[in-house]
């Protein structure tokens, strides 16, 4: 197999004439299928209901499947239950049947191969490719030692190859969840409240008198409960403040909503504190009680009026101040909202800061209508031998990054194009559940880092970009196929959720644990996976945790007692945090020493260059990222981006609805396909915005294929948080071509 | 009996889980839909207002299908639910340009369709597969001729409006505003 | 600025972004219907009038024209059916609401009279093709089938009249009764359906004639007809002129948007204002072949039919 030159394949060559020939064979006899349903309807009366947890987005809303004998998932119905959903799953969750019934899903094992001078897959048994992988690991194992086969993971597989490496004796294991998403905000509460926010948010919403959200986009995000709650406190008449340069849903939502200017969230923030101390209407109680370094604080924001951040934000002084009043008498019912995707200008861990901060002097940390102090089960591990100790890992990868908490893939990524020359040289991947390709900046980079690989796994269940760069391809059964480990998220309280196969996998897909369990077996790992089957494994956990199998397939999800104490702070009892100084750290200390600011200022970022627009991204309610796009029924509701576009800029640039138009960066890159425009007032004459994940380029994508823009496309310059090593990802600029740039372009 | 659906617009985020629900509770072939969203925007950044609707078939009690339906297949149940009977249905088209909704298509099998208000749910007494799946909890389902239910007392405490109420034929979706 | 946007992606075929439910063959319908209602109103009427001998085109030439008409118009409407199996559903019931349950009915009269009235003059029109087909002498019960037409030809006459003008009615009602579609939805419609099928008869019944006299009187019939039409066009744009914004928007497709070329041009001055001059002079007494202003009617009676439900169907209250 050959290292270098590893040209992306579409594995569209293959595996389409089974396909063809068994769709014509339904179709040809000219089904009636209305008496079809009708028939249908009548036996299957009584579905068979499967208890699960959905696994469209890391929200992991437990579930009821409702299957047919015949085996065709009908409906996932979400958990009356269950704290993550209430019985009400979101559109990705319902439409969650069609990650099943996706025809385009990876079907069996591929290998790369050569034929003719032409790199392509063929088909392969799930014993040859086993094998196959387990001698290519055991080769670099041998040579360069396991910490250099790397695990880039996302997803409930994840946990399952994470256990099959740590027991290689590899933590070389990253997700783009956290470098690329909501590491920053991590590191920002870590180092405020000694707590990472995590997932999901223990913000009591539903009981807020004020929601502060800055550029998060709930009803946008569709974080279940978090949209629940946002709605129940609508209901509850709460003020909801939204701090976004695009008119958000939320924002439409909101009693205040201001405009702010990109890139100057900080500034606002400050200013808010301003006026909070400035005015003396901040928690004192609170504060005097849980905080440190107040006096600090104070002087530092002084400076900070509304009169000045009106110059940076373009917000005006008197909005400002209006705010933090209604924030102030709020409190301590209010919640800035801290966010999930917050890697945007590289100083992200410090605004996070700047956030936790705020909510510290409103006292909403441990205060109904504030953050809940959440409650999590820890589900026993089964037992099995002792990890070896690796030498060196995503840390020492990471090391540049004092507040890494995680493994941070961009990292990866440098070490292995860094090679023999790195003093952690990478020389394999294994890539589970994330499509790398669409959630890395920098593309080129991510390629070259793949070209520079000895070895790449890829392990999912659809045709995504990253399956085509890989050596071995396997397929994984979606959720809905497959036994999972036990759900256990802190929540207000603590519960458990299991996942029980509710249908055969289809096609020749394998669950990850029988992967992890083959491939481990085959490097003579086996007292690691002491079972025949994962089910063993959740049955002897869930009787540790009182419960049984038996008893979880009826219910689905159980909810446990809160044993740490109250929900909330109580009144006459001291509050420890796990930060330096035991308290709220407005001054960190620990920050100062490192050399970074130990209270967050602002710093200005760069502007877009005349001609060019700020690139803004944001989800789709529909879709989860990249890996829904093809879900035919989700795909149905969106199948396409639109390049949003205000009125003015359309009107300079002579821009009609629906016009197809294609972008250039400041870089010089160039969309792969056209997006079409969409003029509307919903966004700033600085900026565009499209919903992230579509623009896929694998045709066998049949549904995703071609259609809109990907931005990570035109990602291509970053700003690395210098406390965690996150990726600012919103400091690219794009203009509009409406010529088509590729037509001269060979094919 | 008479039944209605009001939807809060000032909660709905247009998420559109109720059109996936529909779809697989009512095996809506894939390209169809019974129900759908609309997003009407207006004014001037930074002065913009937005209004998200969950829409469907309006339930009309002056209901033009019904009227100009050949054959009878379109027709009203208790609780004023109006439904297409398959294999009554010539695929005429005729309730289909009457309807100022534009609630109704052809099923690919040729047959006219459209939302039930999930009847089949009703009959089990479940709520529409779309209201039972709300995220926002926006929509709310039941008996307008009960002074006491939900529906009846959103309707007397707020600010509501109905879809092309011009057309004359009195629809059964009411819109909180 | 105002926008206005399926959010869930709706493209539901043949419903968005238009409606296109209705087809060619419903135009084909429509126009071949009202052709039929015009020649079967002037058959029955110069029958009842006791002018047969005088205008045997009208009362007995032509008639062989509403037969094939009404079967292709029907086939055309059974081809744009979704559910054909289920056509027979139509039968089943009379929805007295219901323009297209009424048309079924009417049709299902009306086509079988059609057919008895031409055949009662078969043996008189086409002797020749009798002496070659020699169905008589096969089949011996057309003969009293064939006396007691004769006998009873009047009382078919009688019947004929109303159900003719309710066949031209109805393609306009058809049409007219929706709501829903506010080009469409207009009381003018009706009649000038009627008039406009009437007048396609005239002008099919001036075609086939070959006798002067009768010509003259069916142009000069043709040209009243004609001047009804105008005023009812103008009419139904005065309506819609003073209608709300939907019929506002509907008038624009008519008037300024992208029916105006085919209405105007093919309709209003192709198909009724030129060959309205031409009969006229006609009339006076200049020589006009007058075949040219009746293949202009019949072009513009079917042109007319097309535009109505091709634009109709682009007229909606929302989105």
């Amino acid at each position: 197999m050959t290292t270098s030159r590893r040209k992306f394949i579409k594995i569209s060559a293959l595996g389409l004439g089974g396909l063809a020939a068994g769709t014509t064979a339904i179709k040809m006899f000219g089904t009636n299928s209305y008496l079809d349903t009708l028939a249908a309807k009548s036996i299957t009366k009584n579905f068979n209901r499967t208890a699960t947890y959905c696994e469209v987005c890391f929200w992991k809303c437990a579930a009821w499947a409702y299957s047919d004998d015949e085996g065709n998932i009908q409906k996932i119905i979400g958990n009356d239950d269950d704290s993550h959903c209430n019985g009400r799953l979101c559109p990705r969750g319902t439409g969650g049947v069609g990650m099943y019934s996706d025809t385009d899903r990876l079907k069996t094992p591929l290998i790369r191969t050569t034929i003719n001078g032409e790199e392509t897959y063929r088909e392969a048994s799930w014993e040859e490719a086993l094998d196959l992988i387990a001698s290519k690991f055991k080769g670099i194992k041998d040579t360069y030692g396991a910490e250099s086969i790397a695990l880039l993971k996302h997803g409930s597989p994840g946990s399952h190859l994470e256990h099959l490496f740590k027991a290689m004796g590899s933590d070389t294991i990253a997700e783009p969840a956290y470098a690329q998403c909501r590491g920053p905000r991590e590191t920002g509460f870590g180092l405020t409240y000694g707590s990472w926010v995590g997932s999901p948010e223990p913000t009591d919403i539903r009981d807020t008198k004020c929601l502060v959200l800055i550029g998060s986009h709930i009803g946008e995000n569709m974080h279940n409960t978090q949209v629940q709650e946002m709605s129940d406190a609508i209901d509850n008449g709460a003020t909801i403040i939204t701090v976004d340069p695009r008119f958000s849903t939320a924002a439409s939502k909101s009693e205040h909503w201001l405009a702010i200017k990109p890139a100057t969230d900080i500034a606002l923030l400050l200013s808010w504190m301003h006026v909070l101390i400035e005015e003396d209407i901040y928690n004192k109680k609170y504060v005097e009680k849980n905080t440190s370094g107040f006096e600090q604080l104070k002087a530092h924001v002084k400076k900070y009026t509304p009169e000045w951040a009106y110059g940076i934000t373009t917000i005006k002084p008197e909005d400002i101040r209006k705010t933090a009043r209604i924030m102030a008498n709020a409190a301590p019912s209010a919640i800035i909202h801290p966010g999930r995707h917050v890697t945007w200008y590289g100083d992200d861990s410090q605004r996070e800061r700047a956030i936790a901060i705020l909510n510290g002097l409103l006292g909403s940390w441990g205060n109904r209508g504030g953050f809940y102090l959440k409650e999590g089960l820890k589900v026993p591990d089964f037992p099995c031998p002792e990890y070896p100790e690796p030498k060196w890992g995503w840390k020492e990868i990471g090391e540049k990054y004092p507040y890494a908490e995680m493994g941070n893939t961009s990292e990866v990524i440098n070490a292995t194009i860094a090679g023999s020359n790195s003093k952690y040289p990478i020389k394999a991947w294994m890539v589970a559940g994330t499509n790398l390709i669409h959630t890395l900046p920098q593309r080129d980079k991510t390629i070259e880092a793949i070209n520079a690989l000895d070895f790449m796994v890829v392990i999912d269940t659809m045709p995504m970009e990253i399956t085509g760069y890989a050596d071995v391809v396997l397929p994984e059964c979606t959720y809905l196929e497959r036994y999972d480990d036990i759900r256990s998220a802190p929540n207000r309280n603590p519960s458990i959720a299991i996942r029980i196969p509710a249908v055969k996998p289809k096609y020749d897909s394998k669950p990850a644990w029988w992967i992890s369990k083959q491939i481990g077996e085959r490097l003579g790992l086996g007292d690691y996976f002491n079972y025949n089957d994962f089910e063993e494994v959740i049955e002897w956990q869930l009787q540790q945790l009182g419960t049984s199998l038996e008893e979880m397939k009826k219910l689905g999800v159980k909810n446990y007692d809160r044993k740490s104490g109250p929900l909330f702070f109580e009144e006459n009892k001291t509050n420890v945090f796990a930060t330096p100084t035991g308290k709220i750290e407005f001054y960190s200390h620990d920050l100062a020493n490192k050399g970074f600011d130990p209270i967050p200022v602002y710093t200005p970022h760069p502007e877009p260059p005349q001609g060019f627009y700020r690139l803004n991204y944001g989800r789709s309610p529909m879709h989860t990222f990249s890996r829904t796009i093809n879900n035919p029924n989700l795909n149905d509701l969106k199948s396409e981006n639109t390049l949003w576009v205000n009125p003015k800029v359309a009107r300079i640039l002579g821009l009609q609805k629906n016009q197809e138009v294609w972008l250039k960066n400041q870089d010089n890159v160039l969309s792969t396909f056209s997006i079409k425009v969409r003029v509307t007032e919903r966004v700033r004459w600085d900026s565009v915005y499209m919903y992230h994940g579509f623009g896929h380029n694998n045709k066998k994508l049949t549904r995703a294929f071609g259609k809109g823009v990907s931005d990570t496309d035109l990602i291509t310059k970053i700003v690395v948080d210098p406390l965690m090593g996150g990726t600012g990802l919103r400091g690219n600029f794009v203009s509009i071509l409406t010529e088509n740039p590729h037509k001269n372009e060979a094919i | 009996m008479r039944y209605a659906m009001v939807i809060d617009t000032l909660k709905c985020v247009g998420c559109s889980d109720c059109v996936v629900a529909c779809q697989t509770e009512n095996d809506v072939p894939i390209g169809y839909c019974r129900d759908w969203i609309t997003e009407s925007v207006h004014g001037t950044y930074p002065n913009v207002v937005m209004e998200l609707k969950s829409e469907r078939c309006n339930h009309c009690e002056k209901a033009p299908c019904v009227r100009c339906c050949p054959t009878g297949a379109s027709h009203i149940v208790d609780g004023g639910i109006v439904l297409v009977t398959p294999n009554e249905c010539i695929g005429c088209g005729a309730c289909i340009e009457s309807c100022p909704y534009d609630a109704r298509f052809q099923h690919p099998d040729g047959y006219v369709d459209k939302c039930t208000f999930c009847h089949h749910r009703l009959e089990k007494g479940q709520q529409p597969a779309c209201v039972s799946v709300c995220p926002t909890k926006c929509m709310y389902f039941g008996d307008l001729d009960n002074p006491n239910s939900e529906v009846s007392q959103l309707l007397k405490n707020r600010k509501h409006k109905t879809l092309a109420p011009e057309a004359g034929t009195k629809p059964h979706i009411y819109y909180l505003i | 600025m105002q926008e206005e946007l399926f959010t869930s992606g709706r493209h539901i075929p043949n419903i968005d972004p238009s409606l296109q439910i209705w087809h060619w063959p419903i135009s084909l319908y429509l126009f071949l219907g009202g052709l039929a209602a015009g020649i079967l109103f002037f058959a029955a009427l110069f029958y009842i009038l006791g002018k047969d001998k005088e205008y045997p085109t009208a009362v007995k030439i032509a008639s062989i024209v509403p037969p094939i008409a009404l079967s292709i118009g029907l086939l055309a409407l059974v081809y744009d059916l979704t559910h054909k199996l289920y056509t027979w559903q139509l039968y089943t019931t009379f929805r007295i609401e219901s323009p297209m349950s009424w048309g079924a009915w009417v049709l299902l009269i009306v086509t079988p009279l059609s057919f008895l009235w031409t055949f009662s003059y078969y043996r008189e029109v086409y002797p020749k093709m009798e002496a070659k087909l020699k169905l008589f002498q096969r089949l011996k019960f057309l003969n009293s089938l064939e006396a007691f037409l004769s006998k009873n030809r009047i009382y078919i006459a009688y019947a004929l009249i109303p159900l003719a003008l309710i066949l031209g009615v109805y393609t306009g009602i058809l049409l007219s009764a929706f709501n829903a579609r506010p080009l469409w939805n207009n009381a003018i419609l009706g009649p000038l359906f009627l008039t406009s099928g009437l007048s396609t008869g005239a002008a099919a019944i001036i075609l086939l004639s070959k006798d002067k006299h009768e010509r003259h009187l069916f142009g000069k019939i043709d040209l009243a007809l004609i001047i009804v039409e105008l005023a009812l066009i103008v009419h139904m744009i005065m309506g819609y002129y003073a209608g709300s914004q939907v019929q506002l928007e509907a008038m624009q497709l008519l008037v300024g948007g992208d029916f105006t070329v085919m209405f105007f041009g093919f309709v209003v001055i192709l198909g009724l204002l030129v060959p309205a001059v031409m009969e006229l002079i006609d009339l006076i007494g200049f020589k006009v072949p007058v075949i040219v202003p009746a293949t202009l009617v019949i072009i513009g009676g079917l042109v007319f039919r097309f535009v109505m439900v091709e634009a109709g169907q682009l007229t909606r209250y929302l989105y």
